[in-house]
């Protein structure tokens, strides 16, 4: 309690400087800060900022509780991190790095690029938008509070049950896993929503589904699978909130509960989720690829038809992750087999990209780079995924550390490299700034070869028996030297991520203005300046072609306008919806400490804005073209 | 540019080769020597997987590697590509060759996913596994054994496992001998295994089951049928009786201070059967059995296994202390002292 009194006359502290002091004006200046600006912004380009941001952050937490736990095992029998303490790096890890950094840097990135490419001002809901990301924010700040106030959540990131019911999980740990998840699970929900609202309804005229680019396309089935998956989540957290909270019994087996139901309910989104993580970054991978080999995206028609179908059966496989729970032989041999089928559409993918790169001219800027280092990674990672969907070798497998090295490969080498090789391509995008290219290439080669160091053992370590999730190994096991060959690995990628920050605090202090079209790219969004200006485009664009601006530049021509300039209209900022998630995060923070009166009062604050915004009168205001009008003429 | 990327490719050869020739894993627990039938049904289905997929991996990498040579820009050169949009002929070719592969790979597969599910026919040896944070109870009804933490079984037989839990989730796993099944409180699962060669296996916990989840390890002894005989007979005696004074005092302070819990008085708070303990290796599953490490163990057990739910027993003076290890020590069937 004390140290939130601090923060809190902290925070009022700050405020009164940054705002010079309180007097009748105050409310006006606050209005005028950059702080306001930012808190309040429905503009997807700052919002997407606002995700990435958060999501490095949250990585680098992750990635702090990983070298904890890389330092634990590197010896045999160590005692840094032991039992409850080492459950609760590796629990924080897990969920970190899904929940709170792949995702918000994937929709970072869904933010920042897609409306460009469709050629729209802004996503279908600009508010919901930014409730989105708050909601998100303050789940994640929710869950990690839990380092300080009374311990974190330490029974996996799965959190299965009845570990993690009140008898064998006691304090508040998994209560802040259940509810920090659930109100950040709440913001992904309504952020997939509106991005299968924007790319529907919002795309300029003549972009046909067959027109969009892949990434758009990657993002589209991303957000369906959002919008199908996360549900079960909820319904899963809910129960086992009350069973927590309210003493209910839908787990617990002795009171005529199922601890199976949790698992299933768990990867019936579990899966799925894994591919709303490496769907975007296929999607990166095809526009990166093709920008850099100087090439049309070979056999697009199939990419789409392979992304849909990854989607569609990546809802019929999750009982490969309960291979061992005994369910049968037959539901083992059907979710067996439909595993094995995502092989197919996931293949036809990689050889798109080879074959893009063939024949083409390949230039290994530091975007490249990534997507390149991403194939062979993957390729691995996908392999092993092949060998663990055959029941009987799963046995071999399931929970060992060959499963920590096959998830790494896709999520690391798939998912992380992908968001690196967008960052690096759209970075200039959406901070008009370039990143050093020779900095970026030291990022890719310590963290790449770091990476490996790190999980390639891990795939022998598993099969000379470790299971995952131990805080320790005896020494006379054959389990040593890959173990610290394996920690030793977590430098590369540490001092990796040390350059890329280095790269980034350099691209903010530099003067130089990135171009509108630093990469000759393919797409719309390198039509127009970087950073654009708040409403994209001054005329919406019309569009004739699949990768639109490269036939414009090979044709000499420029995309013509669907529109004539025109007052363009634009949503107004609102303070209401990080309003509504303080609400929500209060009402958690009440279930947590059971203070069931403080829950009511944030419940009451969410309600109370959403009244606000019900009876609101807004229609957003209107840009002046004449200004435009005036630059465009100057420029020709 | 193409030299970095030889130097990474020679990078990863070279762990590979590390990997396999430097640490080969322990054959006590090392899924790629298999010393039993399931075990080598598992590890035929891994090669043969292994196999087609390094096959798939080096077309791929064949592939790649030459596209980045060939195709890379050289200095000076503007070339525009050709702006090709596929290939039908291809895309068929990479589409139905793989469905090939998966369906040459599902025959074997859902074969030996029911073969080990089948229940063993003919005089299988039947145990009950019950998984406990954190530590085993094994069963065998057909022999009226009851023991913890080392499970004893005869070559060239199977065994027959009916798996049940009481807590939290857990997983049985031998990986020397075969692939696990989880513990699943309120289902019971089953699972057979067998061992060819009589020997030493490391058994692990598999699942995340809370704090010493790490540590809840169990041996497994294979025994040649005669030796296995030989310690069903020594199992069904009664414990030796108790001769010195100190070993008469040791099994007061036993009856006093263990029996609560080890001898299955209160159910709700049960520990494992120490029934002829002085036959076992290991103390808590993880820790060599010998005095000074059994002290360590009762003086303060969460040091060594966190979460365990045996108390500290560090109220006694250092004379009951001896006296109630060297109980511990020798307490096991007269027959087999020598």
């Amino acid at each position: 309690m004390a140290t939130l009194l601090v923060i809190i006359v902290f925070a009022l502290f700050l405020t009164a400087i940054l705002t010079g002091g309180y007097n009748k004006k105050f409310f006006a200046r606050v209005k005028d800060t950059k702080v306001w600006d930012w808190i309040t912004t429905v503009d997807h380009k700052k919002i997407g900022i606002l995700y990435f941001i958060s999501g490095i952050f949250f990585f680098l937490i992750g990635g702090i509780e990983a070298i904890f736990m890389r330092l634990q095992l590197a010896f045999p029998d160590s005692n840094l991190f032991v039992g409850d303490v080492f459950n609760q790096l590796l629990t924080m890890h897990g969920t970190t790095m899904i929940f709170l950094a792949a995702m918000p840097m994937i929709f970072g990135l869904m933010n920042a690029v897609v409306p460009l490419q469709i050629g729209a001002r802004d996503v279908a809901f600009p508010f919901v938008n930014a409730l989105g990301f708050w909601l998100f924010f303050f789940g994640g700040l929710l869950l990690n509070l839990s380092w300080i106030f009374g311990g974190a959540p330490d029974a996996g990131w799965t959190s299965y049950t009845s570990l993690a019911l009140n008898n064998y999980s006691p304090g508040p740990g998994v209560d802040y896993y259940v509810l920090g998840l659930q109100i950040a699970g709440i913001g992904t929900l309504i952020g997939g929503l509106n991005f299968i609202a924007t790319i529907i309804n919002m795309r300029a005229p003549g972009m046909s589904f067959l027109r969009l680019p892949m990434f758009t396309w990657t993002v589209f089935v991303t957000s369906a699978l959002i919008l199908f998956a996360f549900p079960p989540l909820t319904v899963a957290l809910l129960l086992l909130m009350f069973d927590r909270i309210f003493g209910a019994n839908f787990f617990d087996y002795a009171m005529g509960g199922s601890t199976v139901i949790w698992e299933h309910l768990f990867w019936i989104f579990g899966h799925p989720e894994v591919y709303i993580v490496i769907l975007p970054a296929f999607g990166v991978m095809s526009e990166v690829i093709s920008t850099f080999s100087r090439k049309r995206l070979f056999g697009y028609t199939s990419m789409v038809f392979a992304t849909v179908l990854i989607g569609f059966l990546g809802f019929m496989v999750w009982v490969h992750h309960m291979f061992t729970v005994g369910l049968g032989p037959v539901s083992n041999s059907v979710f067996a087999v439909a595993t094995m089928a995502i092989a197919v559409p996931t293949g036809i993918k990689v050889f798109n990209w080879l074959f893009t790169m063939w024949g083409g001219e390949i230039r290994f800027t530091t975007p490249m780079l990534w997507a390149v280092g991403f194939i062979p990674t993957f390729v691995m990672g996908g392999m092993t995924g092949v060998m663990l969907a055959l029941p009987p070798a799963d046995y071999q497998y399931q929970d060992s550390y060959f499963v920590v090295a096959h998830f790494h490969y896709v999520l690391v080498g798939g998912t992380v490299f992908g968001l690196f090789a967008g960052l690096y391509y759209w970075w200039p995008k959406m901070f008009g700034k370039m990143l050093s290219e020779r900095l970026g290439k030291w990022h890719f080669w310590l963290f790449a070869i770091g990476f490996h160091l790190t999980f390639f053992p891990q795939h022998f370590l598993g099969l000379f028996g470790m299971p995952r999730r131990v805080f320790t190994y005896h020494s006379n096991l054959g389990l040593d030297t890959l173990n610290l060959l394996s920690s030793i690995g977590v430098i590369g990628m540490a001092l990796g991520t040390i350059i890329l920050g280095v790269a980034i605090y350099r691209s903010f202090l530099s003067k130089e203005q990135a171009p509108a079209d630093p990469w000759d790219g393919r797409t719309l969004e390198w039509t127009i300046a970087s950073p654009p200006p708040e409403y994209n485009f001054a005329q919406t664009p019309l569009i004739r072609s699949y990768d639109a601006f490269w036939v414009a530049k090979e044709q000499k021509t420029q995309i013509e306008p669907a529109e004539p300039l025109a007052p363009i209209h634009m949503p107004s900022s609102s303070y209401l919806p990080i309003m509504m998630s303080l609400g929500l995060f209060i009402a958690g923070f009440g279930f947590i400490t059971r203070g069931i009166e403080v829950s009511i009062l944030g419940v009451a604050i969410t309600l109370l804005m959403m009244f606000l915004r019900s009876f609101e009168q807004d229609h957003g205001y209107h840009i002046d073209p004449r200004p435009i009008r005036e630059e465009k003429g100057a420029k020709v | 540019m193409s030299q970095q990327r030889t130097w990474r490719l020679l990078f990863i050869f070279a762990t590979v080769i590390l990997a396999l020739a430097g640490c080969s894993g322990d054959p006590r627990l090392n899924v790629l020597t298999p010393k039993g039938t399931a075990g080598e049904i598992q590890l035929d289905l891994i090669k043969w997987s292994l196999i087609l997929m390094v096959v798939v991996f080096a077309i791929v990498l064949a592939i790649y590697v030459y596209v980045l040579i060939r195709f890379r820009k050289r200095k000076g050169i503007d070339r525009m590509p050709k702006q090709v949009h596929g290939s039908t002929f291809l895309e068929i070719l990479w589409t139905v060759v793989p469905i090939i592969c998966l369906v040459v790979l599902a025959f074997p597969t859902v074969r030996y996913t029911f073969d080990l599910a089948d229940k063993p026919k003919g005089d299988a040896l039947e145990v009950k596994v019950t998984g406990y944070q954190y530590w085993w109870e094994f069963e065998y009804p057909q022999l009226g054994i009851k023991t913890a933490q080392e499970l004893v079984i005869p070559t060239g037989r199977k065994v027959h496992f009916e798996i049940k839990g009481k807590d939290v989730l857990h997983s049985f796993w031998v990986p020397a001998l075969g692939g696990k099944t989880d513990v699943v409180p309120g289902r019971v699962n089953y699972m057979w295994l067998d061992a060819k060669k009589p020997g030493l296996y490391q058994g692990k916990c598999a699942e995340l089951c809370g704090a010493g989840h790490a540590l809840m390890d169990f041996k497994v002894y294979a025994k040649n049928p005669s030796d296995f005989n030989q310690w069903v007979t020594a199992m069904k005696q009664p414990a030796t009786k108790t001769v010195t004074k100190d070993l008469a005092e040791g099994e007061k302070l036993f009856r006093q201070n263990c029996m609560g819990c080890h001898a299955g008085v209160n159910p709700s708070i049960k520990g494992p059967e120490l029934t002829h303990f002085g036959l076992r290796d290991t103390i808590a599953g993880t820790l060599p059995k010998n005095e000074a490490n059994l002290k360590k163990w009762l003086k303060d057990p969460s040091a060594i296994k966190p979460g365990t739910k045996m108390p500290k027993i560090d109220y006694l003076n250092d004379q009951e202390m001896n006296a109630l290890t060297q109980y511990l020590m020798t307490r096991k069937p007269e027959s087999t002292k020598k």
